[in-house]
């Protein structure tokens, strides 16, 4: 379980390089492949697979697989420290649900 | 706060984007089964590294990822018709399906906290869609 939580923690740091490459972003194929933002976005999330799948080998995936949804809980939370985003009432009841569910998930894996 | 100019759609296409989101949530499920499956395929003592060349090298993990490329494109063409916090929703029904296959294909054990724990964080998910509005 762990090792899929630290995945969905680096996954939601690729999702804030991808969103801050977008802001520098100009409609060429040139800027799109020398955005470092972008490229390590990807490299990011192609970084949290490996953790995904590492914790996969022995653990269950209907408990591992609803988990990648803690990565919203923080890219909420960069969301607001990075872009100044609001963090509005229905997120504040999205992630106590989404966080609820971990928990049950943890009581019912085997 | 900045609000994105939409051209209105029409019934027609926003029935479609409801299908196309549907029909991602399909394969996201088909990509997890091949993502587990693969990942028992890359050793029982693999390190970390193992698993990253594993991605590109075991057959199943190669196909599972890439079929996450195919539904990024279709949940972007279902996204262009469609409302977000309508189609946003929908996402989550790959929870459920990925849920049964796990009994039916690996074998898993369901027990009262895993479906419960899996329906709040559909019922959270659905609500993100609509984190905009207060």
């Amino acid at each position: 379980m762990l090792w899929v939580v630290f995945g969905s923690l680096i996954g939601s740091f690729g999702a804030v390089q991808l969103k801050a490459g977008t802001q520098r972003l100009e409609m060429n194929l040139r800027s799109l492949i020398t955005n470092w933002r972008l490229g390590s976005g990807v490299l990011l999330y192609v970084l949290s697979s490996v953790f995904f799948v590492f914790g996969l080998r022995r653990g269950e995936l209907s408990v591992l697989y609803p988990l990648v949804s803690l990565s919203y809980v923080w890219t909420t939370f960069w969301s607001r420290a990075f872009f100044g985003e609001a963090i509005t009432r229905n997120k504040i009841y999205a992630l106590g649900l989404i966080l609820a569910g971990v928990t049950l998930l943890g009581w019912g894996k085997q | 706060m900045l609000l994105v100019r939409v051209p209105p759609s029409t019934p027609e296409q926003k029935r479609r984007s409801l299908l196309l989101a549907v029909v991602a949530t399909f394969i996201t499920a088909a990509a997890q089964m091949l993502i587990k499956t693969g990942s028992g395929r890359i050793g029982e003592h693999a390190t970390l590294f193992d698993t990253l060349l594993g991605l590109v090298t075991v057959p199943s993990l190669f196909a599972g990822y890439a079929l996450y490329g195919v539904v990024t494109v279709i949940m972007v063409l279902a996204l262009r018709h469609g409302e977000l916090s309508v189609v946003w929703p929908i996402i989550s029904l790959s929870f459920v399906w990925v849920a049964i296959l796990s009994v039916l294909v690996f074998h898993e054990a369901m027990n009262f906290a895993k479906v419960a724990g899996i329906a709040v964080i559909i019922t959270g998910v659905a609500i993100m869609g609509k984190g905009g509005q207060r």
